[in-house]
């Protein structure tokens, strides 16, 4: 890494991805955190939405049981609210997964942070994640180690997760009420015994809470994850969002509840219904005030295997994992080559998004009234628009106003199906794409085919290619320029308009 | 008597990590208890850990053969609700 920015120099210059206070990982919703841990977010690719495009991280699945259950997980499957991979995932030892971390590490040099997430809760039988990190930590020093938890035996481990330098915990908190709780989680097991209602939902969040204080003291950066359930927890989050970050919790990440019938879930089952995207962004915007808000979290879109992309995942299989022969100092050297040559690719890109936001800034002097516009991207990471519209699983969304240009959040393209004839059919996967864009006003890409760009057009949304393989924020900067001065983006024009997410 | 495991089993090691007598072991498909270790936690535990931590509904039987635990008693969900949810998708 290189040197951080001094610290006038960081406020002036938006840091890439995010230029407005609302962002997790923008200077002001840091501004109460220690310079120290501002520093480690900011560079951070799971807190930073712009080092998010440069490197990745990767998942091992080597702790499959769980300790409690929650009402919007099915122990059969993946599950959808937490990226948590299902016990179908190939699970690993803590030695095989060592093995290929190391593989992984040498052959793609972006990849700078493992995790451990489950599939089943990594805490409730610690020695195997612990083993894990242990050897990772003994052998590649230069990886960011995380775990995510439910929190319910995290007192327990504090102190080892700190001597391993662990440099993250997610816990997953969703509420701070037992009886709130009591809705969301069925059982716990505890002290032997499997227990139910209200008094588990207080034994749980005492231990959560307790492990959030514990984890803060030792210096581990702590991220809460809650799951927005509509007429369960929606309200008391803020509350939530409150308390976690007297704490010293450094970020709160609010996700939408996935829950269909076909989960065989609680919630899918009983006919909970998810937030829709107007409903998560007010959550969020009313949580941002007092809290690091994280939007740019798309469950892990950057595991390593998925910048691998299917094409180069095939050579980590553990077969050939095992086969391989890694000479693991000369591999961290070759490491340390490709971040600094990123971290100067980085700090020429924030250069070149300063300038089309100064002339953002210039609408703001016109005192022209303008209204913001939301906008989508569809990019394949690196911070530019480089992915063709018709390949996009997913849309980076984009708010543009006088005040600049900030980032609201990834929406993903439904992708589930349950199998319908209709799932393989190009013109329903069209329209679904432009159901994700619903409330955007154009969406900018590298490329699109004719037939997609009629159909954006009737339904509102502005298809664009004429910036392809720019950075994201500059070419959005131009676009809602354009806008203005073509008098679409007058407040007089659409009052009525409000831009919703 | 001993506790014991079916078909149900999504291999998610639970049981395994908390049986006291390590009665239970990973057979090629799923799990399973070997009945001349399994105490049914007597003299350990008041409740059978393996039956307190499986989140599978009907994976673990009792000694008597009965799932420890039934349908609907872990994920809440009324099985004649599920049944009828299950016979909905079937039907798209
Ligand atoms: S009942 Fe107790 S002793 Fe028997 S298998 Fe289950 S956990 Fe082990
Ligand atoms: S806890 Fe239940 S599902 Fe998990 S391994 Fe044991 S029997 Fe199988």
């Amino acid at each position: 890494m290189t040197d951080m920015a001094p610290q006038n120099q960081a406020l002036e210059i938006p840091s890439g991805g995010c230029s407005s206070g609302s962002c997790g990982s923008s200077d002001d919703a840091m501004a109460h955190l220690p310079e120290s841990i501002r520093e480690r977010v900011n560079n951070h690719p799971c807190y930073s939405e712009e080092a998010h495009h440069f490197y990745a991280r990767m998942h091992v699945a080597v702790a499959p049981a769980c300790n409690i259950q929650c009402h919007y997980c099915n122990r059969k499957y993946d599950c959808a609210n937490e990226s948590r991979p299902g016990v179908v995932s190939e699970l690993l030892t803590p030695s095989q997964a060592t093995k290929k971390v190391l593989a992984v590490a040498a052959n793609v040099p972006q990849m700078s942070v493992v995790g451990i997430a489950g599939p089943g809760d990594p805490l409730a039988n610690p020695e195997k994640t612990l083993e894990t990190f242990r050897a990772i930590y003994k052998e590649a020093p230069d990886i960011k180690l995380c775990v995510s938890t439910n929190g319910l035996a995290l007192p327990d481990v504090v102190d080892d997760l700190a001597e391993l330098n662990v440099d993250h915990v997610t816990i997953t908190i969703n509420c701070v009420d037992p009886k709130v709780g009591a809705k969301i989680y069925p059982w716990i097991y505890w002290e032997n015994k499997r227990i139910r209602g209200e008094e588990a939902a207080k034994i749980l969040i005492e231990r959560q809470q307790l492990g959030l204080e514990m984890l803060v003291e030792r210096g581990v950066l702590v991220k809460v994850n809650s799951v927005m359930i509509p007429g369960v927890n929606d309200k008391h989050l803020e509350e939530v969002s409150k308390i976690v970050k007297a704490k010293g919790a450094f970020l709160h990440n609010v996700m939408p509840l996935i829950a269909e019938p076909e989960h065989g879930t609680f919630y899918g089952v009983m006919g909970q219904r998810s937030p829709n995207k107007a409903e998560l962004q007010e959550l969020q915007d009313s949580c941002s005030g007092d809290m690091n808000m994280m939007r740019h979290c798309r469950q892990c879109r950057a595991d390593a295997v998925g910048l691998l992309g299917e094409d180069r995942g095939h050579e980590f299989t553990m077969d050939k994992v095992e086969a391989m022969d890694i000479d693991y100092k000369q591999a961290m050297e070759f490491r340390a080559e490709v971040h600094s040559s990123i971290e100067e690719q980085r700090n020429a890109m924030k250069k070149v998004a300063t300038v089309s936001l100064d002339a953002i800034g210039g609408v703001k002097q016109a005192q022209k009234k303008t209204r913001p516009v939301l906008m989508a991207v569809a990019t394949e990471g690196q911070g530019v628009i480089n992915q063709h519209f018709g390949h996009a699983t997913e849309f980076l969304v984009y708010e543009a106003s006088s005040d600049g240009v900030r980032f609201i959040g990834p929406r993903k393209v439904d992708q589930y199906c349950i199998g319908s004839s209709e799932c393989d059919d190009g013109e329903s996967k069209l329209s679904m794409n432009i159901r994700t864009l619903e409330g955007c006003e154009a969406v900018l890409c590298a490329k699109i085919g004719l037939e997609p760009w009629g159909q954006l057009e009737e339904a509102g949304i502005e298809p664009n290619g004429e910036h392809a393989y720019e950075p994201i924020e500059e070419a959005i900067a131009a676009v809602y320029l354009e806008m203005v001065e073509a008098g679409k983006a007058d407040i007089e024009v659409e009052t009525t308009q409000k831009a919703t997410a | 008597m001993s506790y014991s495991i079916v078909d149900l089993c999504v291999n998610c090691h639970a049981c395994f990590d908390v049986c006291p007598n390590d009665a239970i072991y990973k057979a090629s498909t799923q799990f399973m208890i070997n009945k001349n270790k399994c105490t049914e936690c007597v003299g350990d535990h008041e409740d059978a850990q393996c039956a307190s931590i499986c989140p599978i509904e009907g994976a673990i039987l009792t000694p008597a053969g009965e799932p420890a635990n039934p349908a609907g008693s872990l994920t809440g969900i009324p099985p004649q609700k599920l049944r009828e949810v299950m016979a909905e998708i079937q039907a798209r």
